[in-house]
């Protein structure tokens, strides 16, 4: 797959369609990659790689580095063709400066589970199939991907491109998943629990702002946390009223656009699960408002820049939801 | 009435064409509804930020509560239909967190409805003295 995709590019970069590519590089380890831009056929020899590490959504970093006046080459991973769909739905880049390809995904691996079952010095980790071998400097051992997959992969919902130019591989389905499981589970606790829950994510929250930098629906360019009005614009979070409002407003802000990439929960540094609030927004629109997945196709309307006059009262939380 | 009787803060948000009227008409009714209620006047429901509503919590509200016209009489058309998905959205958040749902709420006041503004801030005063003390949602640089 990878060698078929830097084939690809260097093809599109030297028939002059494409002048730049963004994938994804490689750093010190083979876990460690990373978004980059590639601009020769010399650097994406050297650098270039897709492999079950490749998780980081392409799209936030597209926003980012897109140029309006040369063509850019981007590939896309499924979801991150979510992301990128609602971008384009919300004008927020140039789809005619840009080249899509889409690209099948397996599922991608989580370091962190890997380390946490005690792998230490790790040299290497390479993945074929099902198999994940990791040798390290005190021995080799190799793993099922299913058990060091990472979460959102587990819950995939949908291996189906929404937007591309061309496909790489053949175009896989939605699925059916079950990935609102946990947000019932905490559903079903009392307050106190489910307040306890909280506290014990939130306070670990460092305010280090990655979940929003990385979120794709993140793409305003001035944003209210770094207004120092805010009230909540501190580097840390001062007490526990700030990091319940910090993801309150940053979970608040997508909802309706948010398409369930993960990407808020693979960046966080302190393992807080972001994606819980997140998929509770998009399980209430759904229960309230219809079934909406965001991303689907170009020129949808967000369900909270919309209304019919037969909504329900927001007393219906009050009386017990849905 | 002693000292130590709770007395909590309630911030009304209540808009400019029909819930500000309809406070101002409780009044020139003489209808009583508590001193705790402080109103803030907004052009219109939809005027209203999920962050206004955290922030008056920050600085040490008790209870918010959110007043509007009632759906289909909003002054520009429509904006009250959006508040009521935003406020939904946003009470669902709160209980979510395992905040006390009590705590807000969203009515909706026409100018010609006095008696059922002072009714509903005397009911809402009510809930929340005895929900008692904003712990969950508070910052405590702000309460001092």
């Amino acid at each position: 797959m990878q060698e078929v995709m830097k084939k690809r590019a260097k093809e599109l970069l030297a028939s002059g369609e494409v002048t730049r590519v963004i994938g994804w590089k490689k750093n010190e380890f083979d876990y460690d990659i990373t978004p980059a831009v590639f601009e020769t056929a010399e650097a994406i020899d050297r650098d270039f790689v897709y492999d079950d590490f490749c998780g980081p959504n392409l799209s936030k970093f597209t926003f980012q580095h897109q140029k309006n006046d040369t063509k850019t080459l981007v590939f896309l991973k499924p979801c991150d063709t979510y992301s990128m769909t609602q971008m384009v739905t919300e004008h927020r880049v140039n789809r005619d400066a840009l080249y899509i390809i889409g690209i099948p995904c397996f599922g991608k691996i989580d370091i962190e589970k890997i380390k946490a079952d005690g792998m230490t010095g790790i040299l290497s980790v390479t993945s074929e199939g099902a198999d994940v071998k990791v040798h390290t400097l005190y021995g080799d051992k190799t793993y099922v991907k299913i058990d060091v997959m990472a979460e959102r992969c587990l819950a995939c919902k949908s291996k189906y491109h929404t937007i591309y130019d061309e496909l790489i591989g053949e175009e896989g389905e939605v699925m059916e998943t079950d990935r609102f499981d946990q947000v019932k589970e905490l559903e079903a606790m009392t307050p106190d629990q489910r307040f306890e829950f909280w506290r014990g994510e939130l306070s670990r929250c460092i305010r280090c702002n990655a979940c929003r930098n990385a979120c794709p629906a993140c793409t305003c360019e001035s944003c209210v946390f770094d207004n120092p009005e805010s009230g909540i614009a501190q580097k840390a979070a001062a007490d526990s009223f700030e990091e319940n409002m910090f993801h309150i407003i940053r979970a608040f802000h997508v909802a309706g656009r948010c398409t369930d990439c993960g990407e808020c929960s693979r960046v966080c540094p302190q393992h807080i699960p972001l994606h819980l609030l997140n998929r509770k927004f998009i399980s209430d629109i759904n229960g309230y408002y219809g079934e909406y997945q965001a991303g689907e196709e170009v020129g949808q309307r967000a369900p909270l820049v919309n209304f019919t006059k037969e909504d329900v009262e927001p007393d219906v939380v009050a009386k017990g939801g849905k | 009435m002693s000292m130590n009787e709770f007395k909590p803060k309630i911030v009304a948000f209540c808009c400019n064409w029909c819930s500000y009227a309809g406070a101002d008409l409780a009044g020139t009714n003489r209808l009583n509804y508590p001193a705790d209620v402080k109103i803030i006047r907004v052009p219109c429901s939809c005027r209203v930020n999920p962050m206004f509503i955290l922030r008056a919590f920050q600085r040490g509200a008790d209870g918010v509560i959110l007043c509007g016209c009632h759906p289909g009489d909003c002054h520009y058309t429509t904006g009250n239909y959006y508040a009521r998905r935003r406020m939904t959205m946003l009470f669902s958040m709160l209980d979510y967190l395992g905040i006390e749902k009590e705590r807000t709420r969203v009515e909706w006041v026409s100018a010609a409805e006095g008696a059922k503004f002072a009714a509903v801030m005397n009911d809402f005063v009510k809930t929340v003295t005895e929900l008692g003390e904003n712990k969950r949602l508070e910052d405590l640089r702000c309460k001092k």
